[in-house]
């Protein structure tokens, strides 16, 4: 849930997602679900000349499983809060192998 | 595992030892010839992750005419990167030199 949670601040930023296939998408990050599905708007592809097939897209669905990286801007992540909320997360998930 | 060893700094579980790189430099190797070097953020029991100041290095292998691979290497920066953990092949502590 950390990651979606954390996707979930970043609404409304500019990203850009690279795919497993090498192509990389600009758009606004609009939604994002629990498999960190994505939805962007307004997108534009990275090297439009070697991937003209996606030029007519204005937002697109993108499915999590097919996502390599996410670019994020710097600016818009609090890196101490992310730290924390890392632990914490870390801390719940060996309390519960523990009890099993 | 209730023993006095038992805390913040311990290594428990294989993923401890990455919970003790937080807010460090690492190393990670991913799928497709690729490695990362940078300061690591966040990550879950996916190895998903999110890494500051980021030096992105690709493994490209060149053929030439007379067939002789000669292995060519791309370097990216990104300021903040999201990686999917399912690319993801090993995290170390230490960047390798």
């Amino acid at each position: 849930m950390l990651f979606f949670s954390f996707f979930k601040t970043l609404v409304d930023h500019e990203v850009t997602v690279e795919l497993k296939n090498d192509i990389s998408i600009r758009g606004t990050l609009k939604s994002v679900d629990q498999f960190l599905n994505i939805k962007l708007d307004d997108i534009s592809v990275v090297d439009e000349v070697k991937y003209p097939h996606m030029s007519s897209c204005k937002n697109v669905f993108i499915r999590g499983s097919v996502v390599r990286y996410i670019h994020l801007p710097a600016a818009a992540v609090d890196t101490a809060l992310l730290e924390d909320a890392t632990r914490r997360e870390a801390a719940q998930a060996s309390a519960r192998a523990k009890q099993s | 595992m209730a023993d006095a060893e038992e805390g913040a700094a311990s290594v428990g579980e294989p993923l401890d030892l990455v919970r003790l790189c937080l807010d460090e430099i690492v190393f990670v190797k991913l799928r497709g010839d690729r490695e990362l070097k940078g300061r690591l953020h966040a990550y879950d029991s996916h190895c998903n992750l999110v890494l500051g100041d980021v030096e992105e290095t690709i493994y490209v292998v060149d053929e030439d005419d007379e067939e002789e691979e000669t292995v060519r290497t791309v370097k990216k920066q990104s300021e903040m990167l999201f990686v999917r953990g399912d690319s993801v092949v090993l995290i170390s502590p230490q960047a390798p030199s």
